[in-house]
């Protein structure tokens, strides 16, 4: 079973998201009313720890489980795409109180009415494919 | 043991799990990125064939999916075996600007004006999470990843565009929170 590992490690995200109440409508309410710490805690310590991480991988030219390097591709530089993009994004992740990890997540608990947010997002990602083109990146 | 993981988990334990979760993708090759998965969604439906966007190897990208599957069955273990059953604890004063809103105080981990089984019956509640994921999905593809893409994979790789990304992440968050909920509900 190669791909064992892939579902542990979405059983472990799926876990900590839950636990954390990340996937919560009223923990992302009270984020971006600036009341509480919670959330600001979670993704601070994600990327301290994390920055920290990348940074030892990449000091002592870590591998992974097959030996192969550990390779990080820079993100292209822009701003319009990422500004605007964001922009959208953040727009629906405060109405929905949801990112694209935490939709399916509360899958697992039933709350049933998030396949919708879940259809939305995919026709929402097939229509940028369809206008891409058009747009400023 | 398990008293204690029922419990709502602090938020450096959390965030250290999130971490953890980065790392161990790293260390399978892969990277951490949620929102790719909806890209792949739409190529395994047959998108490639009406837009190039859709037309690649999406079943390189099956461990992504293999992780969706995970994040489910988690949200669903998390619920049966390591809940305690309280209303979750937010601030106060949330409590009290969303009641302006319309909400009642938590009794849930999610609301049940926008999550419970009557919410399929109100035709307001279904347009709100079908505009809402039509945004997350338009957004995250367009700036190129989500919360896990860019504020925790970019950012712990200390990417410049991640940063804007998160940037752009807020300003829509506190405009929609500000300015368009109290004109929705």
């Amino acid at each position: 079973m190669k791909g064992l590992k892939y579902i542990l490690t979405g059983i472990l995200f799926g876990i900590v998201m839950s636990k954390s109440e990340a996937i919560s409508w009223y923990r992302i309410q009270e984020m971006f009313r600036f009341q509480g710490f919670h959330m600001y805690g979670i993704i601070g310590t994600a990327v301290i720890l994390g920055v920290t991480a990348v940074w030892l991988i990449k000091k002592y030219n870590l591998r992974d489980f097959q030996g192969n390097p550990i390779l990080f591709k820079p993100k292209e530089k822009s701003v319009p795409r990422y500004l605007i993009g964001g922009i959208i994004f953040g727009l629906g992740w405060a109405l929905v109180g949801a990112c694209p990890g935490p939709l399916f997540v509360n899958i697992g608990h039933g709350f049933w009415p998030i396949l919708i947010a879940i259809v939305g997002a995919v026709a929402g990602t097939f229509l940028y494919g369809l206008v891409r083109s058009r747009l400023p990146h | 043991m398990l008293e204690t993981l029922s419990g709502p988990w602090h938020w450096f334990v959390s965030g250290a799990v999130i971490a953890l979760v980065l790392v161990l993708l790293l260390f399978f090759g892969k990277s951490f990125g949620f929102s790719s998965n909806l890209r792949v969604i739409c190529a395994a439906c047959g998108a490639g064939k009406v837009n190039s966007f859709f037309d690649f190897n999406w079943k390189a990208q099956t461990w992504n999916l293999l992780f969706l599957v995970g994040a489910i069955l988690g949200g669903f273990i998390s619920t049966t075996w390591l809940s305690d059953g309280e209303p979750i604890q937010i601030s106060q004063a949330t409590v009290q600007d969303i009641q302006e809103l319309g909400f009642a105080a938590p009794q849930d981990l999610q609301p049940q004006e926008l999550f419970g089984s009557e919410a399929l019956s109100d035709l307001k509640t279904v347009l709100v999470l079908l505009v809402g994921g039509l945004l997350i999905g338009f957004g995250t593809r367009y700036a190129g990843g989500c919360t896990s893409g860019h504020a925790i994979s970019g950012l712990s790789n200390l990417q410049l565009p991640s940063l804007i990304a998160v940037i752009g992440f807020f300003i829509g968050g506190l405009i929609m929170t500000f300015l368009l909920l109290p004109l929705i509900f």
